[in-house]
């Protein structure tokens, strides 16, 4: 496909979209698909295919919308009246509203802080197209980045507009893209590959998932503009198992794409080439970790190895490697079309840009959001958020998953970016929020993610293998009442331990939950050694003596 | 002296077999493609056996014992017949604080069936994930492959009662 043929793509679809009929989006992400929403596009699209003759409507799949707690949602076009927990019985009475007035019984509010004060730079087509249609994506821009970058830039151009625009890796770290970029393609190697972590393994955490089921073409035109920047012609997208409706759009685009000559041999008529292939997880959350992801693309256990050598200079099959996570790629293309100072311009000092967050937990709205960094936890929980749910009192937020924090109370006004999260002992991480109220006992949810760690350790190394199963023991002694202050004293001992003499980031992150918990709520867990009481009521408590 | 491989025939004639083998081609027919070919196996067999893993072994030309370390490495794959329904209750973070562990407790109770195993008469197997990922709609629980949200203790039991009926 030539850029003038990519130009009248585009134009057409853009025609055959603004015929001045009515869309109903339908959101058929997986929350609302769990929720029965295949139903409701199968009920609308029945109802219409009955309704008279006039203006032209249609029915539209789109992906998600964001409000996953008041699904299935439908929306009129992308900026008409919302609908929330849609049944298919309700398809004639919203068909009806195409020629009357808006149904109240169903309405979901949009002009409120939810949807009011969110930022959408990765999810600004979410909800709006078919992610199934590549013609779609291309309608609003899509793989223009792309062109831009084979026709227009060089290679050393592309990554100094990254590094201009700051962004730091999504998955977690933070790692400078721009600098990560530059160390793969200046490594001297015949063959070089991508890949993209699509391994979202943090529990409470749906945003790579939902970025991919809704706007996967992004994704991919991320990852051959980051392949054309660095000099690779190979890619993987590893993608979790436990994610078919993801691997299913991914294969859908994929072969689209390479139809259109957007993927495959001779992109857009240039000398480049570029190949995606994807890759299934089978449930290992140590995958997420590079090195580990890479053994399993290899098809082998998913153990990581010491870095250095690291990926850059030596990763899949001991070529120089470049891997980034899901949102890092979707946030290239609107780099590239933007450029990198308008991407700075967003955010804070050190941290640009926006971030996506999937909110979950004892939280009203729960669901998908993306903000500008520098947003207070205090905006995102209780204005977007909506606050804690049943007049519960709000007690810690929980970012970064297993290898994250407990954020209390006092920390809500801070400013939020990777430094800040840091600084009060939790991770960014990839942007799974889950909030707390006072009915959670925050020893009992330190026990739970080391529980996680321990069932998810890989074996390779001692101090996580072994260590995970202690710290678990005493915590579980604790939440059981059983505990004396030595033992207390003796997970400490093990938290400093696993952290510092761990191989990789599971392990040496796997103490982060209980250090945060202890340094916020320790009196919680003194109440449990001592008292022999949980002040949350969660845990049950044996009352007879220590033996 | 090396000698052309042959390539190794199925164990059965079952048809299922040609669904592994087309899996297989697809990706490549290399060491690499290991971790496609075992899902390809469990997904036609239901679970993974050493009759399945040494014909892959073979297939792919990697050791058994690397095969059987794979396989035994991630958490999909089993190496047990799964019972004839399954129930799937999600250990996310947000289904845990939203009372995950109780329905747990009161399935395993109820139905004398620990999580992660199969009741004794083959009917229910009763498992736990990591995050399916709706968090939206915790605590969520899976019954024979559909998802179903905002799930408590009794209605599940009762679910699964009927699901198993």
């Amino acid at each position: 496909m030539t850029p003038e043929e990519l130009h009248d793509l585009a134009v057409k679809e853009k025609a055959a979209q603004g015929d001045g009929g009515t869309t109903l989006n339908v959101c058929m992400a997986a929350g609302c698909m769990s929720s029965g929403s295949d139903k409701v596009k199968e009920a609308l699209s029945k109802g219409l295919a009955g309704a008279p003759a006039g203006k032209p409507c249609r029915v539209k799949g789109v992906g998600c919308m964001g409000l996953c707690e008041a699904g299935p949602l439908v929306q009129i076009g992308s900026d008409g009246p919302m609908y929330k927990e849609v049944k298919a019985e309700d398809a004639s009475d919203l068909i009806k509203t195409l020629s009357g007035a808006p149904l109240k019984r169903l309405a979901c509010p949009t002009d409120v802080p939810f949807f009011k004060r969110q930022k959408k730079i990765v999810l600004e087509n979410c909800g709006i197209i078919d992610p199934e249609r590549v013609e779609d994506y291309v309608a609003r821009d899509g793989y223009t980045a792309l062109q831009k970058a084979l026709n227009h830039m060089s290679q050393a151009d592309i990554i100094q507009e990254v590094t201009a625009s700051g962004i730091r890796g999504r998955g977690g770290a933070g790692f400078p893209t721009g600098l990560k970029w530059n160390t793969v393609a200046k490594a001297q190697s015949d063959l070089k590959y991508v890949v993209c972590n699509a391994d979202e393994g943090d529990p409470g955490a749906f945003m790579d998932r939902s970025v991919l089921e809704s706007d996967p073409h992004r994704v991919l035109e991320g990852m051959a503009i980051a392949g054309f920047a660095v000099g690779a012609s190979k890619a993987y997208v590893y993608v979790r198992a436990e994610y078919p409706l993801a691997v299913k759009r991914l294969q859908i685009a994929i072969r689209q794409a390479e139809k259109l000559g957007l993927l495959g041999q001779n992109i857009m008529g240039t000398t480049f080439s570029f190949n995606i292939q994807l890759r299934m997880g089978a449930g290992a959350f140590v995958c997420g970790e590079e090195t580990a992801l890479m053994a399993s693309i290899e098809g082998k256990r998913g153990t990581p190895r010491p870095r250095p050598p690291f990926p850059a200079q030596s990763g899949l099959w001991g070529k120089p490697t470049l891997i980034n996570n899901v949102e890092t790629f979707a946030n290239i293309p609107p780099i590239l079309r933007n450029g990198g100072a308008w991407y700075a311009s967003i955010g804070t000092e050190k941290s640009k840009g926006t971030k996506v967050f999937a909110l979950a937990g004892k939280i009203t709205n729960t669901g998908l959001i993306e903000v500008p960094m520098g947003i207070t936890l205090r905006e995102i929980i209780f204005d977007i958020g909506g606050g804690i749910p049943d007049g519960k009192k709000f007690k810690a937020v929980q970012t970064g998953g297993p290898s994250g924090g407990c954020i209390p109370e006092q920390f809500l006004d801070m400013p939020l970016d990777y430094d800040s999260l840091a600084k009060v002992g939790s991770i960014m991480g990839s942007g799974g929020m889950i909030v707390m109220d006072e009915t959670s006992c925050m020893v009992d949810v330190a026990r739970y993610f080391m529980d996680f760690c321990m069932t998810e350790s890989c074996g390779k190394c001692v101090p996580c293998r072994v260590g995970t199963t202690q710290m678990l023991r005493l915590l579980t002694l604790i939440t059981e009442g059983q505990a004396s202050p030595a033992d207390l004293a003796q997970l400490e001992e093990l938290c400093d331990l696993v952290k510092n003499t761990s191989l990789c980031g599971l392990g040496q992150t796997s103490p982060n939950p209980v250090v945060s918990t202890l340094r916020y709520f320790r009196h919680e867990y003194e109440a449990h050694i001592r008292d022999r009481q949980c002040p949350a009521g969660r845990c049950t408590l044996k009352k007879e003596a220590l033996v | 002296m090396i000698t052309a491989t042959q390539k190794p025939k199925a164990p059965s004639a079952d048809t299922r077999w040609k669904l592994v083998e087309a899996a297989m081609r697809k990706n490549g027919g290399q060491a690499d493609a290991l971790i496609e070919t075992l899902h390809a196996v469990q997904e036609s067999f239901g679970y993974l056996d050493d009759v399945s893993l040494k014909f892959v072994a073979e297939s792919l030309r990697v050791p058994f014992s690397r095969v059987y370390g794979v396989a035994t490495f991630y958490h999909l794959f089993t190496m047990r017949p799964p019972g004839k329904h399954t129930c799937v209750v999600c250990l996310g973070t947000a289904c845990y604080i939203r009372g995950a562990q109780a329905i747990i407790d009161r399935v395993s109770q109820d139905m004398k069936v620990k999580p992660g195993e199969t009741t004794e008469d083959g009917n229910l197997s009763f498992l736990t994930a990591r995050c399916l990922g709706s968090c939206g709609l915790a605590p969520a629980v899976v019954y024979d492959g559909a998802v179903a949200g905002k799930q408590t203790a009794d209605n599940t039991l009762d679910r699964v009662k009927r699901m198993i009926q």
